[in-house]
């Protein structure tokens, strides 16, 4: 388990996972592709607009998931002083960004047919909009500051307060009146989807997963070069 | 206790504390945060007139009435209070009786509610068409999916 934090053992894990990763997201995004558009049915309701969540619900979770990563990344960098948390943060912000990217943009695409609008104000599509932002600030953050060891740190502690903003996105359909709909899948209860309609969903899932995981390999085998050739 | 220890303590409690600072007020300004009312927490006697404000619910089960094209009369309810709605405009898609909505708009007297926008509101619940079917034909069609 070394090479979750150690960058020489990371670089020899990545080196060994890159192609087998990047090679399983093609096949999964072929066979999830195919589903969602045509080995799928149309909703009794939306008719063909549900495939759309085939993309949205995806790049939301995994939104949520990197920050929550960085989030652990953070409290290992700063309270167990293991310099790779900070290396991942630096690499994988922009990772969460394009995700919630995505996540707002096939969200408003779906909403202008279903709700009758692009975007509304409530609790879970600003806690959204509020996620994009942290970001958007931490990847500026990354930019700015001439001494690295300040800006790692500052950058680790700001991404921590953000860090509050999760459980507000996760919750925000059950504590208010949104009208953003409520989690269909959830660990408690019996998922109120059909099978049909599932498959493509975990197919695309993983496919995301495997992608974005692939992404965050080269971006922090570039960060980990970068600090040792003293460029950051 | 170790130092590092200390940090990490140090760290989690931290997060505590901000996360119910955060929480308390989100707590304590909920009506603010919540994006419509219902029509039963609407207090009849404390409706302030043309005050736009959103109200979300179901449309009442053939309450739906065209006057004209583009113009309707429909009922929103939570099956404890009911308000008559008026509006002009273009409804979305979804919006049929028994299918949850969000109306924004003002009272425009005591009893009627002029909506300037009108929002479908789509469930959790997601079901291939086909199964719809079997389900009407086979006589087990759940109403609450309506």
């Amino acid at each position: 388990m070394k090479f979750f934090v150690n960058p020489s053992k990371f670089n020899e894990m990545a080196d060994y996972l890159f192609r087998p990763l990047l090679i399983l997201s093609i096949i999964l995004f072929a066979i999830g592709l195919l589903f969602s558009f045509y080995l799928s049915p149309d909703d009794y309701q939306q008719g063909s607009t549900v495939r759309i969540m085939y993309v949205h619900v995806p790049s939301a979770w995994l939104a949520l998931l990197t920050y929550a990563i960085m989030t652990l990344y953070s409290i290992l960098a700063l309270a167990f002083r293991i310099p790779f948390g900070f290396i991942f943060n630096t690499a994988v912000a922009p990772i969460g960004a394009v995700f919630t990217l995505i996540c707002i943009i096939s969200g408003s695409l779906w909403g202008k047919p279903m709700w009758g609008t692009w975007w509304v104000w409530d609790a879970r599509l600003t806690s959204v909009a509020i996620l994009f932002i942290i970001y958007l600030i931490i990847i500026f953050m990354n930019l700015s500051f001439e001494n690295r060891i300040v800006r790692e740190k500052v950058v680790a502690i700001f991404i921590l307060v953000g860090s509050v903003n999760l459980p507000i996105v996760k919750f925000s359909v059950d504590w208010w009146n949104t009208l953003h709909q409520p989690a269909t899948i959830s660990k408690l209860s019996k998922p109120s989807i059909d099978p049909s309609m599932m498959t493509p969903l975990i197919i695309m899932t993983f496919a995301f997963i495997m992608i974005g995981v692939a992404i965050a390999i080269l971006r922090i085998k570039t960060e980990i070069i970068s600090r040792k050739s003293y460029l950051s | 206790m170790s130092l590092r220890f200390q940090r990490l303590l140090f760290i989690l409690l931290t997060l505590v504390i901000i996360l119910s600072a955060v929480l308390l007020i989100l707590y304590n300004t909920r009506e603010n945060v919540s994006y419509f009312y219902t029509p039963s927490e609407i207090d009849k006697s404390d409706i302030i007139i043309n005050k736009i404000i959103r109200i979300g619910g179901f449309i009442e089960n053939n309450s739906f009435n065209k006057i004209s094209s583009s113009s309707f009369k429909f009922k929103i309810t939570d099956e404890k209070a009911s308000i008559l709605v008026t509006f002009k405009g273009i409804l979305p898609d979804l919006f049929r009786e028994g299918q949850g909505a969000v109306i924004e708009g003002a009272f425009i007297d005591k009893n009627i509610f002029n909506a300037t926008n009108v929002f479908a509101k789509h469930d959790e619940n997601y079901m291939p068409a086909s199964i719809k079917e079997d389900l009407k034909d086979t006589g087990y069609w759940n109403k609450k999916y309506k």
